[in-house]
């Protein structure tokens, strides 16, 4: 909403600066967006007039102008072909700085002559207007005044946002009403006296019994024998001080009512208005309406229009038509204020995608009052600027039922905001801003808010105005109340999680990234998604169409946007949901990581090492490490999902759930996203974890071994379908209680293990528990070892 | 009896002309070997008669006392050498580089809202979450957004096909339809903050299709906007580590909230720079106010006995005042410079007691 200062003091006297007004409406409620004082950039700008002027002997384009300024004659070499004795026109003085071409004006010598100063073109101040050549004012331009005095332009220009409950301020006087009741002034009185009118209008309203609901009430009058000149200097200049067009008379004052009153008018011409009714009604299937905006819109039978007997010609509330607008000839206008339903007219408003000013107050409901209020007013005015006669007034409707009562107990003034305000400034607040007290049951007041205020329903409301007027500044300060004495954790076991993935995977030197929770539906597909209702109806573009059902497609197009800006190694990881359905169980959270290049960066010392499945392995059991999920109770099933490689890449099973998947990304996917460079990844769903159980505080007591631990190492020859994991198990099945740890030291295929075979050596180490083993003892175990690996996993031992 | 001096002199003077063990260990031979000259000496006192024997005895004791002395010093002294000279041979230059390592960086995003919640964590509030797909009645309309109301328009929802029942599902706009889930299971007091994902449909230089935001809501006994008022002024104080950050209330509206309130911080945007502090500028971080009572009716609450105040804020737009990022969109774009220079180390975890700013 962009208004003047001296438009909001038409409607408030008022002896507060700029800036306390700006200041005012801030502590109201309406934001100050921008404040643009001409008078600041343009005041030393004066109105000269040009006593002689000369050809400049060195120069065929240029005058010797000589002006008279404050009483001295000053020379100035001026280029403007309209430069000539006698004209008045706009000096800057040599010190003034120049908005429209950026440079302050010094003494200047053009081709041998002195220049002292500058007349200037509209352009050159900044200002619309013909710029050919210099400003030409009138004969009876003061000499020596501002010239933005002068010509009025000395008015700031105030934007402020409206909160969508305040449709009551998109006026100027509506601003000038809450300015008012925060004691930023007086309202002046706005003559709202009837308009009897002389003749009888010959065009009459007909309201369709279909569209009673939504046409509480319209009002209209006809002007006969206008004049539809082009406006009067002020208002246009108004109009355009705001970022509206100046076009004629007539449609410049429906456009002035509705900024200076927040309301909306429409105009018709007369002339073109086909019989003598003028039909409100629900539009007819199908039926199409060539807009004021040159477009033509496609209504459909719920939408409210206004029209004659050759059909609709008005998008009720929301835009005129084209058939039936003013023109700049017109002679006989109809002009209509009306009432309309707010929801009706968001609702057509949207479908036909219209955004008009006038759509945005009636959605943002207007004064209920105002068809009958304001039409004696908003008569003269048109009379006042075009002249003709003014009929009687034609109206429909039953009117607007705005009359509701709150019952408001004071005291909730300060139960909801610590405020403490006397029952008669609250009064006072209330009265102020148009409410009506009445006394009500016990101790509180019946209220009625006034007509123009329909945000208004309950008694919250009427707070939020009492403390608005009184000032946010007045709120106490009080700290919440310990709610115990001991801090409790602000996070669940649950959401512990991914804080504590976080940072372990940035500490194993993965990059955390944030990615967007939807991609294309084309690479969803690859990761058994793309289902339709995980598709949006209105993407942004089809890249980002489609909830995601994995991190990882994501996490490539990082790795593919990374390598095409030149680094090599990429190590990211996401922690986020992903979607399988859109109910809240569907939606998990998972966390999935990528990594290509070195693991293992080479330098003078050790050979570099390539990212391969055992690091995307390693990264899943520090996640399930994390989670406090065993390593013994997590199987390994091969393959992983179709997007690894099949040979290299698995599924962690949790007993019967699948918790993750980890391996190489395979080469066709890798493709697909244009990455030519091997990927290791893994994909873990923590949702799909279950919560370990909650663990005494205190620690089980510590059982040590007093006795040493001794290491034994075997080495086996498999047939190399055995996995390694079989013979682990087969190796500790033969010695559990004594095994205290097991790893793999070597594997190995070379030729002279034999065909299709392959070694594995294991070191075992075993520890005692009630004595030091004896040689026999430990001969035995051993010998448990090799035959149950030779029973489960028909290996044998290396020779 | 040979000359006790000479015998020392001797000794004493082959002890520190040994060059290494060996030698010092040829000296012990000859001086305490078994046929030593010492040793001889020893044997010798047996047949010496008592008188002569205890003062024989004493002279060669002392003599042997004084050789083991000085052979044990020199033996220190030879030790001590040998490691020097042997760590000499082991040099190396240690400037060369150290083996490489490999480090990472938390996301700012990620950092930004374990500080928010580590500040709302000692005023007593813990964490809650929701779904990102929600329904229409709890994005909107159990938060007194009707389909018609103007505000709506002005979330450019996301929708999805709807499902069986007809139904749109939409993508959050906003993080408060965890307000309503909160109060649909859960009885007064609340003090919960609920970060996470949000989405709306516009995406430009200061606009993100996807973006983060952190809903707060205080449901209590007595619970009014003085408390609204503290809570969000220590918050903005503590996140941006300013004790005298100037904060400003002014009345907004949201349809959630009656009265409602945005909340404003101090900043100076003087030569072209934005500094958050004391300045002659205002710059909107918060909207907030005391629930709606529609909202407290919608989620079953008596509205005449439940009162309490919500608040809402943009984490990226947190981050970015507080750590100096210029633009949204790189946020979500996983530049592995970006990450490296706006990130966090694992281990600098924000608490109020580690220090958040």
């Amino acid at each position: 909403m962009k208004f003047t200062l001296n438009w909001l003091k038409d409607h408030l006297e008022t002896e507060c600066s700029l800036s306390e007004i700006c200041d005012g409406l801030v502590r109201l409620g309406h934001e100050v967006e921008e404040v643009v004082d001409p008078a600041q950039s343009l005041s030393d700008f004066r109105i000269v007039e040009i006593k002689n002027a000369q050809p400049h002997p060195e120069a065929d384009r240029l005058q010797l102008c000589t002006v008279e300024d404050n009483g001295s004659m000053l020379e100035i070499v001026c280029g403007a072909p309209n430069a000539r004795a006698g004209l008045k026109t706009v000096l800057a003085p040599v010190g003034t700085y120049v908005p429209g071409i950026n440079i302050t004006i010094k003494k200047g010598n053009i081709r041998g002559k002195e220049s002292n100063g500058m007349l200037c073109a509209f352009s050159e101040l900044g200002l619309d207007g013909d710029s050919d050549g210099i400003i030409e004012l009138p004969d009876d331009a003061p000499l020596g005044t501002s010239y933005i005095e002068y010509a009025e332009l000395n008015d700031p220009i105030i934007e402020i946002a409206i909160t969508p409950n305040r449709g009551d301020c998109l006026g100027v006087r509506g601003i000038a009403r809450d300015l008012s009741a925060a004691s930023i002034g007086r309202m002046k009185p706005l003559d709202t006296s009837e308009c009897k009118g002389v003749f009888n209008s010959p065009i009459r309203w007909e309201l369709s019994p279909d569209a009673l609901e939504i046409v509480p009430r319209v009002t209209g009058r006809y002007f006969r024998n206008v004049t539809n000149n082009s406006s009067p200097e002020w208002m246009a200049r108004r109009l355009i001080n705001i970022g509206q067009r100046s076009i004629s008379a007539l449609v410049d004052i429906t456009n002035y009512i509705m900024i200076d009153l927040g309301r909306p008018l429409h105009a018709f011409d007369a002339d073109k208005i086909n019989g003598d009714t003028l039909f409100i009604r629900r539009a007819n299937a199908g039926e199409k309406i060539l807009a004021l905006n040159e477009k033509e819109y496609t209504c459909t039978t719920d939408m409210l229009v206004i029209g004659d007997r050759d059909g609709a010609d008005d998008i009720a509330g929301i835009m005129g038509g084209e058939r039936t607008g003013i023109r700049n000839n017109t002679k006989n206008l109809f002009l209509e204020i009306a009432i309309f339903d707010p929801v009706s007219i968001a609702t057509t408003g949207r479908t036909l995608n219209i955004n008009s000013d006038a759509r945005y107050r009636f959605e943002r409901g207007l004064d209920g009052d105002s068809p009958d209020l304001l039409s004696g007013y908003i008569a003269r005015f048109v009379q006042s600027i075009c002249g003709g006669e003014i009929s009687h007034e034609v109206s429909v409707g039953s009117g607007v039922r705005w009359q509701r009562h709150i019952y408001f107990n004071p005291e909730l003034t300060h139960q909801l905001t610590g405020i403490e305000l006397t029952y008669e400034q609250q009064r006072q607040t209330l009265n102020d801003l148009g409410f009506v007290i009445e006394p009500g049951h016990d101790a509180t007041w019946q209220v009625t808010p006034p007509p123009w205020r329909n945000d208004i329903d309950g008694q919250a409301d009427l707070v939020e105005e009492i403390i608005r007027i009184a000032g946010y500044d007045k709120l106490p300060m009080v700290p919440l109340p310990r709610l115990s004495v001991v801090a409790q954790p602000a996070y669940s076991q649950e959401q512990l999680r991914p804080i504590h993935l976080r940072r372990m995977l940035v500490a194993a030197g993965l990059y955390e990234a944030i990615t967007f929770s939807f991609m294309a539906q084309s690479d969803a597909a690859l990761f058994d998604g793309g289902d339709d209702a995980l598709t949006l109806l209105n993407p942004i573009s089809s890249e980002l169409d489609c909830m995601r059902p994995s991190i990882l497609p994501n996490l490539l197009n990082a790795v593919s946007r990374n390598l095409n800006r030149g680094i090599r190694n990429v190590r990211l990881f996401e922690i986020g949901p992903v979607f399988h359905g859109t109910d809240e169980a569907s939606q998990t959270l998972s966390c999935a990581g990528v990594l290509n290049g070195d693991f293992l960066i080479g330098d003078w010392q050790d050979r570099a090492r390539s990212v391969d499945v055992f690091d995307a392995k390693k990264l899943m059991e520090e996640i399930c490490r994390t989670l406090s999920v065993s390593g013994k109770s997590v199987q390994i099933h091969t393959p992983g999902p179709t997007w690894f490689h099949s040979g290299q890449s698995a599924t962690m099973m949790l007993g019967k759930i699948p918790i993750g998947s980890f391996g190489m990304i395979h080469p066709e996917i890798l493709a697909a996203f244009d990455i030519k460079v091997p990927v290791a990844a893994f994909d873990c769903n923590i949702s799909a974890i279950p919560l370990p159980r909650r663990k005494n505080i205190s620690r089980p007591l510590l059982k040590l071994s007093a006795f040493q631990p001794v290491e034994r190492d075997f080495a086996f020859v498999l047939n190399e379908e055995v996995s390694a994991a079989n013979l682990l198990k087969a190796v500790k099945a033969a010695a559990k209680d004594q095994i205290s740890d097991i790893g793999i030291f070597d594997v190995y295929d070379g030729a002279e293990i034999g065909d299709r075979k392959k070694s594995i050596a294991v070191k075992v180490q075993l520890t005692p528990l009630d004595a030091t083993f004896t040689e026999a003892q430990l001969q035995q175990i051993s010998a448990d070892i090799v035959a149950s690996v030779e029973k489960k996993c028909a290996g044998k031992l290396r020779g | 009896m040979v000359d006790i001096d000479t015998l020392r002199d001797k000794f004493l003077k082959n002890i520190n002309m040994a060059g290494d063990l060996d030698q010092l260990n040829a000296v012990r031979v000859d001086a305490l070997g078994k046929k030593g000259a010492i040793s001889v000496e020893l044997a010798k006192l047996g047949q010496m008669d008592a008188e002569v024997r205890k003062k024989a005895g004493q002279i060669i004791n002392a003599l042997k006392h004084e050789i083991i002395f000085a052979l044990s010093e020199r033996q220190r002294l030879l030790a001590k050498q040998a490691l020097e000279k042997k760590l000499e041979a082991e040099k190396v230059d240690v400037s060369l580089p150290s083996r490489p390592s490999i480090h990472a960086k938390v996301h700012p995003l990620s950092r930004t809202m374990d500080e928010i919640s580590a500040i709302f964590a000692d005023m007593g509030f813990v964490i809650a979450e929701g779904p990102e797909i929600e329904t229409d009645e709890n994005n909107f309309t159990a938060l007194n957004i009707p389909p018609e109301h103007p505000a709506r328009q002005e979330h450019d929802t996301f929708y999805l096909k709807p499902n069986t029942t007809g139904a749109r599902p939409v993508l959050r706009t906003h993080t408060s339809p965890v307000q309503i889930r909160t109060m649909r299971s859960t009885k007064p007091p609340i003090r919960i903050i609920a970060p996470g994902r949000t989405y709306r449909s516009d995406h430009d230089a200061t606009h993100s299709p996807m973006f983060h935001q952190c809903e707060g809501l205080v449901i209590g006994p007595d619970i009014h906007m003085g408390h609204l008022k503290a809570t969000l002024i220590d918050f903005c104080r503590s996140f941006f580590g300013m004790d005298e950050l100037p904060v400003r209330f002014r009345p907004s509206y949201f349809p959630f909230t009656e009265p409602s309130a945005e909340v404003d911080i101090g900043c100076s945007r003087e030569g072209g720079g934005l500094k958050i502090g004391a300045g002659d500028s205002w710059l909107e971080i918060l909207g907030s106010g005391m629930v709606n009572p529609r909202v407290l009716e919608n989620c079953g609450y008596d509205s005449s006995t439940t009162q309490g105040f919500a608040f809402g804020m943009g984490v990226e737009r947190l981050a970015m005042l507080k750590y100096g990022i210029p633009d949204l969109r790189t946020f979500f774009d996983s530049d592995l410079r970006w990450l490296h220079h706006y990130g966090f180390m694992p281990h600098d975890v924000a608490g109020l007691h580690t220090g958040i700013v």
